[in-house]
């Protein structure tokens, strides 16, 4: 009972800020004055504040922005050991160096190493942290830059990056995590730049109790739907998540903006209707997602949960098995990957939803930005499918769903499931699925989760499988780069191909996109497209150990 | 002179990301360090540290052999490193059907079979579980069909070690030492009661490896062994349990729990 209460209140939190904070996001991005802090970025960085961009030299601005930033995280992460706070550990080898620059700069956060005895305190404040709040804020602009062109009227331009850019990162992601931050210390979580304190046990032993900036990158972890956590254990780390209340916070703050985006999509086309009906396709999945999950936990299920007499091997006591299943399935609902509890050792269909949510191309509600313009292309194909129907030319938001725009809504749908599962067969044929930990149906699992997990940008593991060999961080870190900038650039070309039309009048044939027979038709497309290109790779992995 | 397109937008960003991180790697993380100096934050921000540790992270309360030291209250079992390492923080990440015990490592079924035992024994107590032999590793069986999958069993066998059951659907259980291609792994419930005594918690480890709580359930069932090696009554052990119990955040959030460290340290200073 408590369990459900702690989702309830979840979810009248999240509504309850769904107009103002969303209101706050619309006035941040698409205000007309800049301010002084904002001028003088504007002239450091040497851009025109006023200068609008079409759609390609916006991409090649996300683009170039988001090489320098892999380019500049993969050098420091290879000289920290010549730098200050690096607590004498070496530099990042090769591999892990550039799977992990890839992975905090696609907003995925993929950990394939070990934080408390690989990175030192400067690499995370400066390095990862800094990838926390700009992979968030890249991923929030280009969704705007998306609804931009849903709004605009046969013009050539989508914005201004550099302008989304610093707007999203100084007026909204910076100003929330100096509040977090202080509400987080306040908890228990430690801010120092130690470098550990060795204390004598109760029974004499020694241990090390580790320090570092937690508390500020804990912040930014959870609002930017990053997930990497400053230890390895992620937020199941007492330093990371002290107390039950702080588990709510985490989860609430990882979902907060997502679901507020609709919102602003809502306020930029000039119908707000439009946004509720968007928010009310990433609620019923989300809400469906995670009462199954709560549900199968609660169950417990499987062998070694029956002996136990309940699924708790991997959750924290002060958490319980409910709110540790809740915040399983809110960071996979969002690109998030944080983790307070260790999915590996899930039952095998409470195991099974995470992968499944993060199937569902991780839009309900999805990580910041990339949730909203994945959806919105769901959106797309839905109003097709429903043109087909009934043998009208589709349209939506009063643009023509035509040619071009139906081929570069196919061709995103079908990068990230490519990447999924040629990468899986790839690990079985090359033999490479050997690093996993557990055998059997739950070993395909692991390899599967992976190669999910890297594909929609979400980062969190089936934490058994070893992936720090140079195999595993290569193919990865090219399943994160391309799952993260393919979608994106085809989102941008689509983009420009929407602003450059002019609106259409609505008819009698056009079909109503804010109501819940829409509603229901985005659910249905969403789960119908993920069951017919996952089914089968789920029914060899989770659900042959479920059933068997 | 003038750069082309390509190059000045990277120059561009190039700046962008050094302004960015001077502004958000700097000076936001180091002025949350500077004010965790502040008296009443100072404490937290630097680790939650007392006498003997941290209040925040659990520890191990075993001998230099790893065998529990009976005036303790014990934690639960630790995937971090030895045990309760805070460099080396871990989860077991071993799944729902780990069942067969290999030469490299024991099955996650018959660790906790194992623990449930030898806690059984400790607090004097019945350790038996379901899907758990009386040796104390995990019941599986391996059953061979003449047809693999189907048909009449041919031939039984006991992965985890000596057969615990004489027959199996009417063929002898041969004793056996892991998993051999061919049969159907089977796990055997057996009669032990679906509520076991030792506690759930207690035989599993947790997320972090430093889970600092148990479950009061698991606290009430050493009292009696704590009072017995102090000396004490096993109401003021019971008080002293009730006092340390945080319940749930506003009543609904999480479970309530015991920190291990204060209590430990409770009993100690008497």
């Amino acid at each position: 009972m408590a369990g459900w209460l702690f989702v309830i209140t979840l979810v009248i939190a999240l509504v309850a800020v769904y107009r103002p904070f969303g209101d706050y996001l619309y006035r941040a991005i698409s205000g007309n004055r800049d301010l002084r802090g904002e001028r003088l970025i504007y002239r450091l960085v040497g851009v025109d504040a006023r200068a609008e961009q079409t759609w390609g030299v916006y991409a090649r601005s996300v683009l170039a922005f988001s090489a320098i930033s892999i380019l500049f995280l993969y050098l420091f992460l290879r000289v920290q050991d010549k730098l200050w706070l690096s607590l004498g550990f070496s530099a990042v080898p090769t591999h892990i160096a550039w799977n992990t620059a890839v992975s905090f700069v696609t907003n995925t956060n993929w950990q394939a190493y070990s934080g408390e005895s690989t990175m030192g305190h400067l690499v995370q404040m400066a390095g990862l942290a800094v990838q926390n709040f700009v992979s968030a804020a890249v991923g929030i602009a280009v969704a705007v830059a998306l609804v931009r062109g849903f709004a605009a009227r046969r013009t050539a331009t989508l914005g201004n990056f550099w302008v989304d850019l610093t707007r999203i990162t100084l007026r909204v992601l910076l100003p929330a995590c100096v509040l977090i931050t202080l509400v987080f210390m306040i908890a228990g979580m430690v801010q120092n730049l130690s470098g550990g304190t060795d204390v004598t046990t109760l029974t004499g032993a020694t241990q090390h109790i580790t320090g570092g900036p937690v508390a500020s990158q804990e912040a930014i972890k959870e609002l930017g739907t990053n997930g990497g956590g400053f230890y390895n254990v992620n937020s199941a780390h007492p330093f990371e998540n002290p107390t039950a209340w702080t588990n709510w916070l985490e989860i609430f703050l990882l979902l907060v903006i997502p679901f507020s985006l609709p919102r602003v999509f809502g306020r930029m086309v000039g119908q707000n209707r439009q946004g509720y009906a968007i928010v009310a396709v990433m609620a019923i999945l989300a809400i469906a997602s995670v009462a199954l999950t709560v549900g199968f936990e609660l169950h417990g299920a499987g062998t070694v949960p029956q002996a136990v007499g309940a699924a708790v091997e991997g959750k924290e006591v002060r958490f319980g098995v409910p709110d540790s299943a809740t915040f399983a399935a809110a960071t996979t609902l969002t690109s998030t990957g944080a983790v307070d509890s260790f999915h590996d050792s899930y039952t095998a269909l409470g195991g099974m939803m995470p992968i499944v949510d993060m199937m569902l191309g991780e839009v309900a509600p999805g990580g910041t930005g990339s949730g909203l313009y994945g959806l919105l292309v769901l959106a797309v194909i839905t109003v097709f499918v429903a043109g087909l129907m009934v043998g009208r030319t589709p349209e939506y938001l009063g643009k023509k769903i035509g040619a071009r725009e139906m081929k570069l809504a196919s061709l995103y749908f079908l990068v990230t499931p490519t990447l999924v599962l040629a990468g899986t067969a790839a690990a079985f044929a090359t033999g490479n699925n050997r690093t996993a930990l557990n055998v059997g149906p739950h070993g395909l699992s692991e390899v599967l989760y992976a190669f999910t997990s890297a594909g929609n940008n979400n980062g969190s593991a089936f934490a058994g499988i070893t992936v720090n060999t140079p195999w595993w961080d290569t193919a990865l870190g090219l399943v994160m780069l391309l799952g993260r900038f393919l979608p994106i650039v085809l989102v941008l070309a689509l983009a420009g191909s929407l602003a450059r039309q002019r609106p259409v009048p609505e008819s009698e044939g056009t079909l109503p996109t804010h109501q819940p027979l829409f509603v229901g038709m985005v659910a249905g497309v969403t789960v119908v497209l993920v069951a017919l290109t996952f089914l089968p790779a789920l029914a060899l992995g989770p659900l042959a150990e479920g059933l068997s | 002179m003038r750069l082309p397109m390509w190059l000045s937008q990277h120059v561009a960003a190039l700046r962008a990301l050094l302004v960015l991180t001077v502004l958000l790697g700097l000076a936001y993380p180091l002025a949350f360090v500077a004010i965790g100096k502040l008296p009443g934050l100072s404490g937290k921000a630097g680790g939650s540290l007392v006498a003997h540790g941290s209040t925040l992270i659990g520890q191990a309360f075993t001998d230099s052999d790893g065998n529990p030291i009976p005036k303790y209250f014990q934690s639960r079992p630790s995937a971090a490193g030895k045990g309760y390492d805070p460099t080396a923080t871990s989860a077991s990440n071993l799944g729902p059907e780990d069942v067969v015990d290999t030469a490299d490592r024991k099955s996650l079924l018959t660790q906790v079979c194992a623990r449930s035992q030898a806690i059984g024994k400790l607090e004097g107590v019945d350790g038996s579980r379901p899907y758990c032999t009386a040796g104390g590793v995990g019941a599986v069986l391996e059953v061979f069909h003449r047809d693999g999958l189907t048909g009449p069993v041919t031939r039984v066998i006991s992965v985890n070690g000596p057969a615990f059951m004489p027959t199996y659907d009417g063929v002898t259980v041969e004793s056996g030492t892991g998993e051999i291609p061919g049969g159907v792994i089977t796990p055997i419930r057996g009669d032990a009661p679906a509520h076991p005594v030792v506690p759930s918690d207690a035989v599993t480890a947790g997320a972090s490896g430093l889970d600092p709580d148990i479950s009061p359930a698991y606290a009430e069932l050493q009292a009696p062994r704590i009072a017995r090696e102090r000396g004490i009554s096993e109401k003021s052990v019971q008080e002293l349990i009730e006092k340390y119990t945080v319940g749930r955040a506003l009543g609904f959030m999480g479970e309530p729990g015991v920190n291990v460290l204060e209590l430990n340290m409770a009993l100690d200073k008497g």
